[in-house]
């Protein structure tokens, strides 16, 4: 681009770097052959109930907008859906508001509560959306490096440290991409006393809710005191192996929720008509269907998972979403090296753990979303790779 | 019957070629107590067989017919249907026999070489049974999806290799 039209570029958008995922993309989708763990989605189609809803909610004629925040109907089957899971209780009529995807509802949440010089505290390493969704509200990012030691967990004195006059709100998502980390009821409490304590608010990012393994997912906005000061985010896109219909929701007190919707209504009008009859059908009948792939996914890790730790890759058995996050510090290698190298060698792509933030440095992302026969290849290959590759 | 127990069997049903000790992985068992676990399961009659869900229309050189029979029968005082379902079942050429509900009482899927094969079997073998009172006949013209199996599957991954 020419310096003339470079001047015309906001300098808050440019502050934004490409996503470091971009490169790998660009790398491996140039190859053949290549087995990926690089994708960030379920390897599922949609179930069939659901796909047939999108249909007959075309035939049927439904192809206009629909209210704002969503179809009542939908909204209210959130709100139930919500209340069965994870006993949370939101109102149907103002405080759930339907998005394209959680990405927009993590978009309308930061425009919504940021004036500029505000930070949030982000909790890394973690989805690559949070921060540029962050700037381009005006605010500031602040990175905040959980470590393997606490496994992946965010700690009070932790949180404690990052906190200052200017904190406005801390983001925070369990089970974790790109960890698989997840929180319990007493870990949240400790985290929730100091939100408490400091008057902040917190996103919660819950995207992977339900895709929790050996315990029962338990939502921060449960805690008392905490409902008030939380923005639940969530969405169909992993549980109901729905990506591409781009449907999320977001859930809050309404003070901050109606601030949302106005946004929305200027800039979005309303989440895509066939994609909330889709879900709405699978909030129906979708709970066999999102337990197959649940028990599909869970005993996909547990072989990952172990294939990494006899490979001498230490790995930590993630409690949830689907990816493994092990460490290649024994092989000497940046996990940019690392991830580059194995896909020149034995075409396996992996996203180097620095690009969720630094603290994922020395770390890979595995996704075992993947076909059974795909990830014992990949296991193959990455083992090949790790012997010839350390001493 | 526990938890584990059902999850290896949805496993090998899915896939019964399955290495024995990605499956001891997968359900988080050793592989000790996985064969422990099948080897039990074999016993009981649980697990009948591993066979494969073949694609026969694309094996060049094995041609053959596959016909549904509709069968009504009369059931035996004592026995029920039981025992008529025995007398036909014992025939290699009856791969299937299942009791139903509704118009007629067994469902007989039988395969033969060909279709006069199938015809020969239903005029003289299955009607010709003291029990049976009536059959109807519907060879299968095409198998689109068995036993969970679709067999045109659409093998593309439709994802983008690498995502955030
Ligand atoms: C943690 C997390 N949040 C949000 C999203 C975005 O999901 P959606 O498809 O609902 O926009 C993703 C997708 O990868 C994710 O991993």
């Amino acid at each position: 681009m020419s310096q003339v039209q470079s001047d015309y570029v906001s300098k808050n958008a440019s502050k934004l770097k490409p996503s470091g995922i971009r490169k790998f993309f660009d790398l491996a989708s140039q190859m053949e052959n290549v087995i990926s763990l690089g994708v960030g989605e379920p390897d599922f189609v949609t179930p069939w109930n659901v796909c047939e809803a999108g249909y007959a909610s075309l035939e049927n004629g439904y192809t206009a907008y629909t209210p704002n925040a969503g179809l009542l109907e939908l909204r209210e089957g959130i709100s139930s859906y919500l209340n069965e899971q994870f006993s949370l209780s939101y109102d149907a009529k103002s405080e759930i508001i339907c998005t394209v995807g959680a990405s927009q509802a993590i978009d309308l949440a930061f425009r919504s509560i940021l004036d500029t010089g505000d930070e949030v505290i982000i909790v890394e390493p973690g989805f690559v959306a949070y921060s540029p969704a962050v700037t381009l509200a005006g605010g500031t990012p602040v990175p905040l490096e959980t470590v393997e030691e606490d496994e992946f967990k965010l700690t009070s004195e932790k949180l404690k440290s990052a906190i200052t006059d200017k904190t406005k709100a801390v983001l925070i998502c369990f089970p974790s991409n790109p960890t698989g980390a997840t929180m319990t009821e007493e870990e949240l409490e400790d985290v929730a006393q100091v939100i408490k304590d400091h008057d902040l608010l917190v996103l919660s990012d819950e995207i992977y809710a339900e895709l929790t393994y050996d315990q029962t997912h338990y939502s921060i906005a449960r805690i008392p005191g905490m409902r008030e000061r939380t923005i639940l985010i969530s969405g169909f896109s992993k549980a109901f192996a729905m990506t591409g219909w781009r449907l999320g929701y977001v859930t809050g007190p309404e003070e901050i929720l109606s601030v949302m919707l106005t946004i929305h209504q200027y800039t979005m009008m309303c989440a895509p008509t066939i994609a909330q009859h889709g879900a709405l059908e699978a909030l129906r009948n979708g709970r066999e269907d999102l337990e197959r792939m649940k028990r599909s996914y869970r005993q996909r890790r547990n072989f990952i998972v172990k294939s990494f730790n006899r490979m001498g890759l230490s790995c930590r058995m993630p409690g949830g979403a689907f990816y493994a996050f092990p460490s290649i510090q024994s092989t000497g290698m940046s996990s940019d090296e690392f991830a580059e190298k194995l896909l020149h060698e034995e075409r396996v792509a992996v996203v180097p753990g620095h690009v969720f933030g630094e603290g994922g440095e020395g770390y890979v992302r595995c996704s075992y979303a993947t076909s059974l026969e795909s990830l014992q290849e990949a296991v193959k290959r990455i083992e090949r790779f790790v012997n010839k590759n350390t001493e | 019957m526990n938890e584990k127990e059902i999850e290896i069997l949805e496993i090998l049903e899915d896939n019964a070629r399955i290495p024995l000790d990605v499956l001891a992985d997968m359900v988080d068992l050793s592989e000790e107590e996985v064969e422990k676990t099948i080897t039990s399961l074999e016993e009981q009659n649980i697990i009948l067989n591993y066979s494969s869900v073949i694609n026969w229309d694309k094996a060049a050189g094995k041609d053959g017919v596959v016909a549904m029979i509709d069968v009504k029968v009369t059931p035996k005082r004592e026995v029920g249907f039981d025992d008529v379902a025995e007398r036909i079942y014992r025939f290699p050429e009856v791969k299937t026999v299942y009791l139903m509900s509704g118009a007629y009482d067994l469902s007989v899927q039988i395969e033969g070489k060909t279709m006069k094969e199938v015809a020969f079997f239903v005029s003289n073998k299955l009607s010709t049974l003291d029990s049976v009172l009536s059959t109807t006949t519907h060879f299968l013209l095409k198998k689109y999806k068995h036993d969970g199996v679709i067999f045109e599957p659409e093998q593309k991954d439709k994802r983008i290799v690498v995502s955030p």
